[in-house]
């Protein structure tokens, strides 16, 4: 395996008290697409800011690019991407404006800057908005200018925070395209999410974070496989009836999750196990069978929904 | 359509930086200073025009109206010379003063808090310090060019009363980067739109009594040594003593007041940016 | 168990709607006054300071070289009523510009208001109640200094307070009757600050006479709410000389210019909401 572009262990950031980030260890390989999948305040934006070399770590270590970023914050950060939770785009200047303005904050010069500035509106698919004020771009558009303006060094590493979270379905699925043509590329990737279907998408690997620390490690489909079932059985009965129901229905499946507006069925035979519970006599008012996902896995380590 | 992204291995200059300032600035507030030419291109150009109408505004009413009922005011070395001369080099520092002032706190402030701008410029390899820098040259630049307009409306009326007048605009541009570096400095303490309001406390009394309508000799000593304290006293005396041509030795003593402002905003500036951004 | 349970006061015996008919405006105006307790401090710093700077700075000060009467009377006490009208515009200013912006644009408040049972005429009246809940003490409390710098030669000078308030109210009720038209910012709200009011502020009598100016000037002056409200402050005062109808048409331009904007701004605050 060759030399990993971040390697972080027992890292720790503290606010006062309060440990955000406490003692995490993980390593990124080269051209690898990883990803942190938490609920709000896991402490992945800490992570990342850590990652970025904008926030120093309060103990433990963390090498970037093979620096430490405490000490060259402006070489490693020469050499970094970043896509930020809430897209800070220079309101008072144009589309191809500021992807110019920000590869001068670089150093790049001007002529190169411009070639490249093009170059990035065809890829994030704004070449015809290129005059355009910011504030009249949708929310995708913005997302993906960001993205640009992120590429604008030409960064060994790619770091986004919460890419697609407030954007529509379709545009989810543009950006995701872009990004996975930019892995392909080789670029290395990574991101925070707190859907389970863009680090499945995204991910080659990722880790589960919850209350700073990490809960589980692996590819995806390894997750799954560790920590839930094949498939899963959904079934409500109605916000006062769940917990009562929960109690007849003990028995069916490997296991099973009371939820405030649901119950969760884990099982490799979704299909069997509903019409079990349809034999005992009870009528969910709604009930769906479907494959598991990380939201499952995330809810087996924490007991907790990761969107609540 | 394209869609790969060619890379070009070379795109990112190797690092040059200081020894002293490593960590916060990397020598690029030039493109800083570009951002906020390229940003003007946006901006509502009669908002841009009134900083330069303003003093002239004032000096409209104030001169031939109020000059009408004063006349010739004694200056403080005993010169006299018409009302509207007196006050026009004071409203040229009290403007280079609002300019500065503005552009180094609301401006910051709200850059900091509430657009993320300099969020997004502190991502890349440029450090805290090369963006203080960049505002306030931007924000020089801007006084220095509404000082020229100010000093040719002054000609035009005839109040400039000396060659050394010309003076004045390097003088504009002394005590406009002292206002900024220091507004800079006391913007990085400040958390809220209530505590920015104290700016204008300071600055509204600091206008209307550092000798910009009237002599301070009006004034019971006590105060006039509280006045002389303050940095925009020094300001207006020194451009009034150059557009007069009351000219001693004694307006280096402004120009060191200015210089010894620059050097403690900027320590103070540069202290507060690496707690902040750096944290 | 989580439940909502029913507020009886809405259920019982009222048809939908009718205390916000009756009492509309006053929820707007508390609303208002609520958002005010955030910049309490720099009411009461600036409400008691800037008389104080503005008399003794410029009042005081300026009549050290102003040696002779201006319009029969005192340099201060010449001075004094124009400031006090001149701090009435100020508050206007700041409270019918960026609050109405901001309730239509930037946390679109108003909207939620119209989508309760208020009308545009209920938010325009409550935001006139709650500025004149901070302009009529602001406004007092600089006549008050006025009385003690000794700026009031006559006991008719009390009244200067309504007529301040008057001033500032209909400059006001312009400034919000426009805002309300506003839906891009480019920053119209510093414009209206350093194009109308600056320039109403240095070219309405407040400092000297308007007749000391070049005629091309004057007009300025003719047409500024706040020269009126000078004048007929100076009238009540300390006696100002002038003709009786002049006196009339200040007490008419503003009343006029008030209504004016009072309408105006029903009519384009309903149209905003309802478009």
């Amino acid at each position: 395996m060759p030399e990993a572009v971040i390697t972080a262990s027992l890292l720790t950031k503290k606010y006062k008290d309060f440990a955000a980030v406490d003692g995490i260890s993980f390593e990124v390989a080269p051209g690898e697409s990883f990803g942190l999948l938490g609920p709000n305040g896991a402490g992945k934006s800490t992570t990342m800011r850590m990652v970025g070399a904008v926030s120093t770590r309060t103990s433990g270590d963390l090498t970037i690019l093979g620096l430490d970023p405490d000490l060259h914050g402006p070489e490693i950060r020469a050499q970094l991407g970043v896509v930020p939770q809430a897209d800070n785009l220079d309101q008072e200047l144009r589309v191809r404006d500021n992807l110019i303005v920000y590869g001068r904050y670089f150093g790049i010069p001007r002529r190169q800057v411009a070639k490249r500035a093009d170059e990035l509106l065809e890829f994030a698919q704004l070449s015809d908005r290129a005059k355009s004020r910011v504030d009249d771009l949708s929310g995708g558009m913005k997302r993906r200018l960001t993205i640009a303006r992120a590429l604008v060094n030409d960064p060994r590493i790619l770091l986004l925070d919460e890419p697609t979270t407030g954007l529509d379905p379709q545009a989810r699925h543009i950006l995701w395209d872009r990004l996975f043509r930019l892995k392909e590329q080789g670029t290395t990737l990574v991101l925070t999410t707190h859907y389970m279907d863009e680090a499945e998408q995204l991910c080659d690997r990722l880790v589960v974070v919850d209350k700073g620390k990490i809960m589980a490690e692996g590819s995806p489909a390894a997750l799954i496989k560790q920590y839930s079932t094949r498939e899963v059985v959904e079934v409500r009965f109605g916000s006062e009836k769940n917990a009562k129901v929960a109690k007849l229905i003990k028995g069916i499946g490997d296991r099973i999750e009371v939820l405030p507006d649901r119950i969760l069925i884990y099982s490799d035979n979704g299909e069997a196990e509903l019409s079990e519970i349809i034999k005992r006599g009870l009528n969910p008012i709604t009930s769906l069978v479907r494959r598991s996902s990380l939201e499952d896995v995330f809810l087996r380590l924490t007991g907790r929904s990761l969107i609540e | 359509m394209t869609t790969t992204l060619p890379t070009s291995p070379a795109l990112v200059p190797a690092q040059t930086r200081s020894r002293f300032l490593g960590s916060i600035y990397a020598g690029n507030s030039r493109a800083v200073l570009g951002r906020g030419l390229l940003a003007t291109r946006t901006s509502n150009y009669w908002i841009v025009l009134s900083g330069f109408f303003e003093p002239v505004l004032y000096l409209l009413s104030l001169g031939i109206g109020l000059g009408s009922l004063i006349g010739t005011v004694t200056t403080a070395t005993g010169q006299h010379v018409p009302y509207a001369a007196y006050i026009a080099p004071a409203l040229l520092a009290v403007s280079a003063m609002n300019g500065a002032i503005y552009d180094s706190t609301w401006n910051v402030f709200f850059k900091m808090n509430y657009g993320k701008l300099y969020e997004g410029m502190l991502a890349t390899s440029i450090g805290p310090f090369d963006v203080a820098l960049g505002e306030i040259a931007f924000a020089l630049l801007r006084g220095l060019l509404y000082a020229i307009g100010f000093m040719i409306v002054m000609q035009f009326f005839g109040l400039n009363l000396a060659w050394t007048a010309l003076l004045a605009l390097p003088a504009v541009v002394l005590i406009a980067f002292g206002f900024a570096s220091l507004g800079m400095a006391i913007t990085s303490y400040m958390k809220t739109f209530q505590q920015m309001d104290w700016i204008n406390f300071v600055m509204l009394p600091m206008f209307i009594f550092s000798a910009t309508f009237y002599p301070i000799t009006v004034y019971p000593p006590a105060m006039q040594y509280i006045i002389e304290a303050l940095p925009l006293w020094h300001g207006v005396e020194l451009i009034r003593g150059l557009t007069t041509g009351d000219l001693s030795w004694g307006l280096l003593w402004h120009v060191l007041y200015f210089a010894a402002m620059i050097t403690v905003g900027l320590i103070f500036t540069t202290k507060r940016l690496r707690a902040l951004f750096l944290a | 168990m989580t439940t909502i349970n029913p507020v009886p006061e809405l259920v019982e015996g009222r048809s939908p709607g009718e205390k916000s008919r009756r009492w509309g405006s006053f929820y707007v105006a508390e609303h208002r006054l609520y958002a005010m307790r955030a910049y309490l401090q720099t009411l009461l710093v600036t409400g008691f300071g800037n008389p104080l700077l503005y008399l003794f700075g410029l009042g005081v000060g300026l009549a050290r070289l102003v040696n002779v009467p201006v319009g029969g009377a005192t340099y201060l006490e010449f001075v004094a009523p124009a400031l006090l009208a001149a701090s009435a515009v100020t508050v206007a200013g700041e409270e019918f510009s960026y609050p109405v912006l901001m309730g239509f644009k930037w946390n679109p408040i108003f909207f939620g208001m119209n989508a309760a049972p208020l009308s545009g005429l209920q938010i325009v009246n409550g935001m006139i109640i709650s500025v004149f809940v901070r302009m009529f003490p602001t406004v007092g409390v600089y006549y008050a200094f006025m009385l003690i710098f000794g700026a009031v030669p006559r006991v008719t000078g009390v009244l200067d307070i309504l007529v301040a308030t008057l001033v500032g109210m209909s400059v006001g009720v312009m400034i919000m009757a426009y805002t309300a038209t506003i839906t891009e910012d480019h920053g119209q709200m510093a414009i209206i600050q350093r194009f109308i009011l600056m320039p109403m502020f240095l070219f309405s009598g407040t400092f000297f006479p308007i007749t000391n100016l070049p005629i091309y000037l004057q007009w300025i002056g003719w047409i500024s709410p706040l020269w009126h409200g000078t004048q007929l402050g100076r009238v009540l005062s300390y006696g100002l000389a002038e003709p009786g109808w002049l006196t009339l048409v200040h007490v008419v331009y503003l009343i006029a210019l008030a209504a004016t904007g009072w309408i105006l701004a029903a009519r384009h605050f309903t149209k905003r909401l309802n478009s």
